[in-house]
């Protein structure tokens, strides 16, 4: 299960959405995601569909990549259609006792479920052409303006980089600890539930004990070489605008021009 | 010229209750003087708990004296306008590898110093290429930490530390948590900056395998500082060194054993090679002793 959520993964590859500006990419899904809200009509759906798969095309992921994603998702979708399918008060088609599925439920229910791949497909394709990196930077320059009302920026995205960087180190870690517990005769796998739960507090106690002494470490390290906060700093890979970010930056703004004319024409 | 003097330094743990009321101290460093020329190679040994550590951080002004002070290249470590300056000249590496590295990607990480210093982006690729191949890790620029091994992580912090164009790099234990592989990588590495970029290095180790090529070395016990001298000197004196619960490398201690049993073997051998030699030369000019000894065992 955990294996199959695509969201959140970066996919290398050599495409003209990898090498956009993180921020545009940022700004483009916000605003393709709010687009899908806003614009409720089938003809809006079938142009953001479009959209994306032109930008998926240029991304060079895999479609299947991209499909796999959506099997994580695939019960919230279930639920969602299920839910407008009965529950939508309308013309009655069929009816067994007391549910009903009406004209308008199928309509809603096969919007919603379109509605929902086209989000999770556009929020992971920007994870997966950027890596979490671009991602941080991205957000702390981004939002840089925050910091006039004293929104940490800078620290918020140095604790996101620097949490990416150690799950690797505490996955191996719990799985070290495991192991270690497991030789002493710890069970992790039978019983119910709450008692799987209460098995893993012996490992969660460890694990935390360990990520506290290696902040402790990290913090010591990081201040010896000479780190004092955002102020003053200066970046190997500032982040600059180039002239394939403006025309994505135009190439947005006619997407939610045809989207706004599409909802107006119709 | 001297880049880092230390005059009576002490310095107290103190443990506290939860009202800030002082319950205990423990003195880690206790009246240590220091004083060590640039571009030299100072090992500092002790076993657990003598307090070395402790030192090191006074170095990089991580901990300030309780009493006494510590000057690096100058400047006095309790300064508080001057710690980044203190930072930036004396460089220091740690224990564990993965604990140090911040960067998700080896270049970054090696860029950290230098942006916290606020050098432009030019300078910062130039340094990051010129440490990372003084640590021979520029293949690797590109990869994550995470795939490296314990010796090329340590050599990636090295490189961080080089990138910061530091007078001095004190290494606290580096080779602690690494195979036999990789803490050669690591002390060669160490070597070669000595040698080719006059860095000062401060090696704080308990293997002397690793000491055998200082200057000078230290020896530390409960806070104090209670030898100095050569690695020949220190290791001329095998039961001192048991005293303070120190190992001796092999070769020296066997030679001491040799001499205790009457050969004619000179104090503080330290290589396999300078014993061989020592060997073939009792042999050739003294055939007297080497005929001896086997009958002695025959008895």
């Amino acid at each position: 299960m955990l294996r199959d959520i695509t969201l959140g993964q970066y996919y290398p590859a050599d495409s003209v959405i990898h090498k956009l500006d993180p921020r545009v990419k940022l700004l483009g899904t916000v605003l393709y995601i709010v687009s899908l809200f806003v614009f409720g009509k089938p003809v809006n759906y079938l142009l953001a569909a479009v959209f994306l798969i032109i930008l998926i095309r240029l991304s060079k992921v895999p479609v299947s990549f991209m499909v796999r994603g959506l099997r994580a998702i695939f019960i919230l979708m279930l639920i969602t259609a299920v839910f407008n399918l009965f529950l939508t008060p309308g013309t009655v088609v069929w009816q067994l006792w007391k549910l009903k599925i009406t004209k308008e439920g199928i309509r809603v229910a096969i919007l919603m479920v379109i509605r929902l791949i086209l989000l999770v497909m556009g929020s992971s394709l920007m994870t997966l052409t950027t890596t979490p990196n671009d991602l941080t930077d991205g957000m702390e320059k981004g939002l840089g303006f925050l910091k006039k009302i004293h929104v940490p920026v800078h620290e918020i995205a140095m604790m996101m980089s620097i949490a990416l960087r150690f799950i690797p180190i505490l996955m191996e870690e719990t799985d070290k600890i495991m192991k270690a517990q497991s030789a002493r005769g710890a069970d992790f796998d039978t019983g119910n539930l709450i008692q799987k739960a209460k098995s893993l507090v012996p490992v969660l106690v460890p694990l935390f004990i360990s990520a506290f002494r290696r902040a402790n470490d990290l913090a010591m390290a990081m201040e010896a070489r000479g780190y004092h906060g955002g102020e003053g700093r200066t970046k190997m890979r500032p982040l600059e605008y180039h002239r394939n970010d403006h025309i994505a930056y135009l190439v947005l703004a006619g997407y939610l021009a045809i989207m706004i004319a599409a909802k107006m024409l119709t | 010229m001297e880049i880092i003097r230390a005059e009576k330094l002490s310095y107290d743990y103190v443990s506290v209750d939860d009202d800030g009321k002082e319950q205990g101290r423990y003195r880690a460093v206790d009246g240590v003087d220091l004083d060590i020329e640039k571009g030299d190679f100072i090992a500092i040994l002790g076993h657990n708990g003598s307090g070395k550590s402790t030192l090191a951080k006074h170095i990089n002004a991580l901990l300030l004296p309780t009493e006494g002070s510590l000057f690096v290249d100058g400047m006095d470590t309790r300064s508080e306008d001057e710690v980044w300056k203190i930072r930036q000249s004396a460089g220091m590496v740690f224990q564990n590898p993965d604990n140090q590295i911040i960067g998700t990607i080896v270049d970054e990480d090696v860029a950290f110093g230098p942006e916290n210093l606020g050098v432009e982006k030019e300078e910062i690729w130039r340094r990051v290429e010129k440490s990372l191949k003084s640590v021979n890790m520029w293949e690797y620029r590109s990869h994550s930490p995470n795939k490296l091994s314990g010796g090329q992580k340590q050599r990636v912090a090295i490189a961080g530390v080089v990138a910061m164009q530091p007078k001095c790099i004190v290494l606290d234990e580096p080779t602690a948590m690494l195979d036999p592989v990789g803490r050669r990588e690591v002390i060669d590495t160490v070597l070669e900056l000595n040698r080719t970029q006059k860095v000062t290095i401060i090696l704080i180790t308990h293997y002397m395998e690793e000491v055998i090529r200082a200057d000078h070395v230290i020896v530390m016990d409960q806070g104090k500082v209670v030898m100095q001298g050569t690695p020949r000197e220190i290791f001329s004196q095998v039961d001192m060194l048991r005293h303070y619960r120190l190992d001796v490398p092999q070769v020296t201690l066997l030679a001491e054993e040799l001499r205790k049993a009457g050969l004619d073997l000179p104090k503080g051998i330290l290589t396999e090679e300078e014993l061989v030699m020592e060997l073939r030369r009792i042999r050739k000019g003294n055939p007297g002793t080497q005929s001896r000894e086997p009958r002695l065992k025959k008895r």
